[in-house]
């Protein structure tokens, strides 16, 4: 596991959710991943990003480059200290939003990875991280 | 370990040439992979490297100081996977030097046995991780190039065909596993915005066996192909597979679907706007 | 970063070319953007194209569903034109089906589309006459 950066990539306001884009773009490209998966990557930072800047009140991605003996992945990690969900299963319903959102979010951007993990509880915050592999 | 890093940085000939001569001894450049001159070089220019990273003691691998190293070794490495080397012959090459390295350490530090024998430790453990590194890279290399090939001869497995102007045909043959059934319709969708095809036939007459998996990927596929504004027939769903289909529950409403691929590029050209017609009188 | 994203009028039809990586604000400002360019034109049909957007997440997703439905409404037609596979395919996997958008594989056939859609419509105004 190796962490490409030790800066964390701040998430407060919409200019950060096309940066995220951008940046993790970038590492796929860089970490020659196929185009479908780059945009699977890509498209999965792009909600779990507004997600934390839109119900998180901001929070920050991190990026991390794994190798498993000859496997090489991408993992992300968007944290935030909001409100956190009170109901997992239901915000991992496809269509369910709690405002204004068509509630693919979360469980789109599972669909969209590898492996995908969620830590959230009202008052504790959230931390979605998810991983894809070459 | 300094008496090592010395030996090292002194860059003494006599190592180069001990170490050659034992590769040469080995018949380790026969078989013409190399000529003698290229890896002659390549022995030279890694001692350089290898003096070069010994300025402070033994070689640091992973950190900055030996980059230069790690890439020289990775090279070589690419360069042996690519002309068909074996992994033993890529190790060799560089545990060879622990040989005429260790002579050197024998002379230099004669009388003293545990420090030879600590000397000796340390230069046998850095040109193991040398060695090590050489063939993980090697490894590596070597399956870039199976993989790329691979790739090809699926290419080459299963064309797309152009049938008619705006009609592409995809006949897809043999058994479908998940990662060849992607790596498939990404190329046919992507052969549909370079021909900018409006009908695209996916044939599967000559699939035996189509699990939920497959079946999963096909409809994906058709409804990305619709997404992009094109369309998509299925044809050569043979009554086995029919069976199977609605079995497993799978929905194919709104999928159009034909018996056979004769059936499906009728259905095409009448959508595309297309009517065939015999002429009255012609013999064939 | 540009604040809004120039529609092109071509007579009847009002062409938009998305080439920037957008952040929400300025697809929001397009749907209203698109909004009052349709009123005030009287335009018959939208081309949207998408050729060089190589992400659409479902935020645009959306965006795209909403200019389709909102210009139906004012009675013009939109066509959805030029998207990339990888981007088909990852909506696909998102769950997105952009029901009610029509598509087009390119600007030319998105023209041909629109045209033939306005004619249909004359026609039928026509008959009912």
């Amino acid at each position: 596991m190796q962490l490409v950066s030790d800066a964390r990539i701040e998430l407060s306001s919409e200019p950060d959710i096309v940066r995220a884009r951008q940046l993790v773009r970038k590492l796929a490209q860089d970490s020659r991943f196929s185009l479908v998966d780059q945009t699977k990557l890509v498209t999965a930072a792009s909600e779990l990003a507004r997600n934390t800047v839109k119900h998180g009140g901001g929070g920050y991605m991190e990026m991390e480059l794994l190798a498993d003996g000859d496997r090489h992945g991408i993992r992300l990690c968007f944290v935030d200290e909001g409100p956190g969900i009170a109901d997992l299963d239901q915000a991992m319903t496809d269509g369910w939003t709690s405002g204004g959102g068509l509630g693919l979010g979360l469980s789109g951007s599972k669909r969209l990875s590898n492996e995908f993990d969620i830590q959230s509880a009202p008052g504790a915050g959230t931390r979605v991280s998810i991983t894809r592999w070459k | 370990m300094q008496k090592t890093a010395e030996i090292l940085r002194s860059a003494d000939t006599t190592l180069f040439d001990g170490w050659v001569a034992d590769l040469q001894a080995g018949g380790w450049g026969d078989g013409g992979r190399f000529s003698e001159t290229d890896w002659r070089n390549q022995a030279g220019e890694f001692l350089k490297l290898l003096a070069a990273a010994s300025q402070d003691g033994l070689p640091d691998l992973d950190g900055s100081g030996g980059t230069a190293l790690r890439n020289n070794l990775e090279t070589l490495s690419r360069t042996m996977a690519m002309r068909g080397a074996t992994s033993a012959q890529t190790a060799t090459f560089v545990f060879s030097l622990k040989k005429p390295l260790f002579a050197h350490l024998q002379k230099a530090i004669p009388g003293d046995a545990t420090r030879l024998a600590d000397e000796m430790w340390a230069a046998n453990g850095l040109i193991d991780r040398l060695g090590l590194h050489a063939v993980s890279t090697f490894q590596k290399s070597r399956e870039e190039i199976i993989n790329r090939q691979q790739e090809e001869m699926l290419e080459l497995s299963t064309p797309v065909v152009k049938l008619w102007d705006g009609v592409l045909a995809l006949p897809m043959i043999g058994t479908l596993d998940s990662a060849r059934t992607q790596i498939v319709m990404e190329s046919l969708l992507q052969r549909i915005v370079e021909t900018g095809s409006t009908i695209a036939i996916i044939d599967i007459t000559g699939v035996p066996t189509v699990d939920t998996l497959v079946a999963q990927h096909l409809l994906k596929t058709v409804t990305a192909i619709r997404l992009m504004g094109a369309d998509c027939i299925i044809s050569g769903i043979r009554p086995q597979i029919a069976q199977t289909i609605v079995h497993l529950g799978i929905d194919l409403t709104g999928i159009s679907t034909k018996a056979s691929l004769a059936d499906a590029l009728t259905l095409a050209l009448k959508r595309s706007g297309y009517t065939v017609q015999k002429q009255a009188g012609a013999t064939p | 970063m540009i604040d809004r994203i120039p529609i092109l009028q071509i007579g009847d039809f009002l062409l938009i070319t998305i080439q920037v990586d957008m952040h929400d604000q300025l697809a929001l400002t397009l749907q209203d953007d698109l909004t009052s360019r349709i009123e005030k034109t009287g335009a018959r049909g939208v081309l949207l194209d998408i050729s060089t957007l190589d992400v659409v997440d479902s935020f645009i997703g959306r965006m795209i569903s909403n200019i389709s439905a909102v210009a139906s409404v004012l009675s013009a037609n939109t066509v959805v034109v030029g998207m990339q596979p990888a981007v088909a395919i990852t909506l696909v996997e998102l769950g997105l089906s952009l029901p009610g958008v029509q598509t087009a594989l390119n600007a030319e056939r998105g023209m041909e589309l629109l045209r033939a859609a306005m004619d249909k419509e004359a026609a039928g105004d026509a008959v009912g006459q």
